[in-house]
């Protein structure tokens, strides 16, 4: 992976980040979760600057990093797209529905599209299991969704977001 | 809540809000306002009712009226109707299944008749944000007199005479738990919730943090003063803001109202309670993963001996504790042993809160008596199969537990009678699933899950759930043979023996119940490469009769991939290199011209 060059921001919001949980090893996930939730994913970079400040192994927080399925390595989509593969929304269908999202995007589980508005996941039960199959697009539900309803689904975000042509500065 | 002559509860679980319950509320609130009934009517947002299936839900008080699939625009017609003018809006009534006649006060529905609620006794009930709420019901009156009245041992003894067990899945009596970690001497000892619920589609622990957090806070409190801890922590999930959110309020309110912090009540005890987030590994779960993780390290399990009661938390003792576990002990205290232990079997005492979920017609959240039948909670309280089509399997304990046949229906729910049938109690994961189901499927679906979710700390579980799931891989595609399925077998009981903790030695259980009570359907998997629940891809394909097709063209315009092909009033046909099988085209058929072989 190519290295990127964190931004004198960056690294300032890292390091507030570590000081405000008292550069403590044992803190490394609270850590982590606020360095995700302020930067929105956690690149290598991240690691090796959080390592150094909590005056760990650069390899245990890659360790820690990876053992949980909550955090990214790779940047999120505009709108991140989840399918519940939880065992109720399984037996209603949701592998059909995740089919057809993929094919739709044309992009696998852990990808974005090209363009950077799509993300595709799966997690582990939603909690709504009333309304299976479900699929989350970003903080919003959607329940009993049929493979049919997919296209439109996807549309809402991409017409939604047409916005003017940007011209660079 | 004694000043308003009315409540309008709406349900705000997760089902519900999913369903825009929040602008159902906000609704209501403008149209309180707008009718000038400020005084006298009080909205108020819930936790979880349990009846998922017809949410949202919103019921008022003091008649107790259940109005079912509200929408935000029914509103104005629930304020002007049924608050001004007195009138039941008929339209949002449950109907009864048998008979279509409406139901008005949940009371009389099959879906609550049987039901038994002691750890989700407020749920639906109070608003989980105010404190007075939970007060108002007897909320902290058991954490006074434990402080006030009884010494630890009293009560530890109390919670024994009980016969509660640990509600996580182990069944481990949780008045033992508390009493090893009361004798361990330690500087500092701490109490911890288990809130990493990872069981997928088991959501019991979740709502009740959403409708009633200040049970676990106030349990958490008494366990902390029977084993001598000051500090709690709670082990949450991350992707649950709703309950981080709730928590958070809980505890901020006790501790204003003294119930949490220095000398609580006066007397010296002191407690106090933190937040852990846990970052999304199902084997977090099990103790000792769940202490590493708290610690900030990889949530991998080590060996017991030693037990978190004796050596836990950064080395000291410490009671882990599930969330459901914690909701019931308050009233253990308040009503007594005695009345606990009169509910459920001989083994199993209390109740126990089940996720109904799969292919029912009520999904929902359940607490029934222990000792209930499988077939009153599937077909009394569940409803029964949707679409009227035949019940094949219900599985329970999750990932963990294995899938039950219709010769178990009548057996009681406890943890013995669930484990000698092959399956568990696990978290309260209830999963049903109809003739379309196929198992080997479903086997596999679990084997994936913890493929996925193994630490890879210990061998038999890392690579040997690797190969199961190659061979169920396999046998699905149709390349499966009949020697697959004995080396399954053994691969299993090897995989049990040997991993280190309960995620591995479990982890076999939805294979070897399948294989016990479905080996039929793995055969004609192996041997005749079919499946006959027309599930796998690989071996289903889709055809269209031509001599019953009308070419009304309904497939073709459903088909999400654009497999099918005809003129109008033409038979059509279905091009099976792009079909998806995702039966669509199957279901929408009126004229039944489509066969799945």
């Amino acid at each position: 992976m190519p290295k990127i060059k964190l931004s004198q921001r960056t690294i300032e919001i890292v390091k507030e980040i570590c000081l405000s949980f008292e550069n403590n090893e044992g803190e490394l996930i609270n850590v982590l979760h606020e360095a995700q939730h302020k930067l929105g994913y956690l690149p290598a970079e991240v690691q090796e600057l959080i390592a150094h400040e909590l005056n760990m192994s650069i390899a245990k927080v890659y360790g820690v990093v990876t053992f949980y399925s909550f955090f990214n390595m790779l940047p999120q989509g505009e709108f991140p797209i989840s399918v519940c593969m939880g065992t109720a929304c399984y037996v209603r269908g949701a592998e059909q529905i995740l089919h057809e999202i993929k094919r739709q995007l044309n992009i696998e589980v852990g990808q974005s599209t090209p363009d950077g508005k799509f993300s595709l996941n799966c997690l582990r039960c939603v909690g709504a299991c009333g309304l299976a199959p479900v699929v989350m697009v970003g903080e919003k539900v959607y329940g009993r969704v049929a493979p049919q309803q997919i296209r439109k689904i996807i549309a809402e975000y991409q017409e939604g977001c047409v916005r003017p042509e940007k011209h660079e500065m | 809540m004694a000043d308003y002559k009315m409540h309008l509860l709406v349900c705000g679980g997760t089902g519900c809000n999913a369903s825009d319950s929040e602008q159902i509320r906000d609704n209501l609130l403008t149209e309180v306002e707008k009718h000038d009934l400020n005084d006298e009517v009080q909205v108020v947002m819930t936790g979880c009712f349990g009846f998922c299936e017809k949410g949202p839900i919103v019921k008022i008080l003091p008649d107790n009226t259940f109005y079912v699939q509200v929408k935000p625009e029914d509103a104005s017609t629930i304020v002007e109707e049924h608050l001004i003018k007195g009138r039941k809006v008929e339209r949002l009534l449950y109907k009864d299944p048998e008979n279509n006649e409406p139901i008005s006060d949940s009371k009389h529905m099959e879906f609550y008749k049987k039901q038994v609620r002691i750890a989700l006794r407020n749920c639906g009930f109070i608003n989980p944000e105010n404190i007075d709420e939970y007060i108002a019901r007897d909320g902290y009156a058991a954490l006074a007199k434990c402080l006030g009245e009884r010494t630890p041992q009293q009560v530890i003894d109390e919670i024994k005479l009980s016969g509660q067990r640990g509600r996580g899945g182990g069944g481990f009596p949780t008045g033992l738990k508390w009493e090893i970690t009361s004798k361990s001497v330690a500087d500092q000892k701490y109490v911890v919730c288990n809130a990493d619920e990872g069981d997928p589609g088991a959501f019991m622990d979740r709502s009740i943090l959403e409708g009633d957090p200040h049970s676990v806070i106030e349990a958490m409190a008494i366990c902390g003063y029977c084993t001598g801890s000051t500090k709690g922590l709670v082990y949450i999930r991350a992707e649950y803001p709703l309950a981080i959110q709730r928590l958070k309020t809980a505890i901020k309110q006790a501790r204003e109202y003294g119930l949490l912090g220095d000398e609580i009540f006066g007397t010296p005890f002191s407690f106090d309670i933190t937040l852990r987030y846990g970052a999304g590994a199902f084997v977090c779960g099990e103790e000792t993963a769940l202490i590493h993780s708290m610690e900030g390290l990889r949530g991998e399990p080590t060996f017991k001996p030693p037990f978190p009661s004796e050596s836990g938390y950064l080395g000291k003792p410490t009671t882990v504790n599930n969330v459901e576990t914690l909701a019931s002990i308050p009233v253990i205290i308040n009503k007594g042993a005695a009345f606990f232990n009169s509910i459920g079997t001989a083994k199993s005492k209390g109740t126990k809160v089940f996720a109904l979920a799969g292919k029912i017609n009520n999904v929902g959240l359940i607490e029934v008596p222990m000792g209930t039948t499988l077939r009153e909670v599937i077909f009394d309280i569940g409803g029964g199969i949707k679409g009227g089509k035949k019940f094949k399997a219900v599985q329970t304990g999750g990932p963990s537990g294995g899938c039950l046949t219709n010769s178990f229906l009548d057996t009681p729910i406890d943890y013995d009678n669930l484990i000698s049938a092959g399956s568990m109690m696990g978290s309260g994961g209830m999963i049903v699933m109809d003739e379309d189901d196929c198992m080997v499927s479903i086997a596999k679906f679990y084997l994936e899950f913890t493929l996925d979710e193994s630490c890879g700390k210990c061998t038999p579980c890392r690579i040997g759930n690797k190969r199961l799931f190659e061979i169920l891989d396999k046998i699905t595609k149709g390349l499966g043979t009949e020697e697959d399925l004995s080396r399954l077998r053994s691969l299993c009981k090897v995989i049990k023996d040997t991993s280190l903790c309960g995620l591995g030695q479990t982890s076999p259980n939805p294979i070897l119940s399948t294989l016990d009570n479905f080996y039929d359907e793995y055969l004609a998997h192996v041997k005749e490469h079919k499946c006959p629940a027309g599930q796998c891809k690989s071996l289903v394909k889709y055809t269209i009769n031509h001599d019953k097709c009308t070419g009304c063209t309904l497939c073709f315009r459903n088909c999400p991939v654009g497999a099918i092909a005809g003129e109008k009033r033409a038979p059509h046909t279905i091009d099976n290199s792009i079909c998806i099988k995702c039966g669509v085209c199957y279901d929408k058929c009126k004229f039944d011209a489509i066969s799945v072989s």
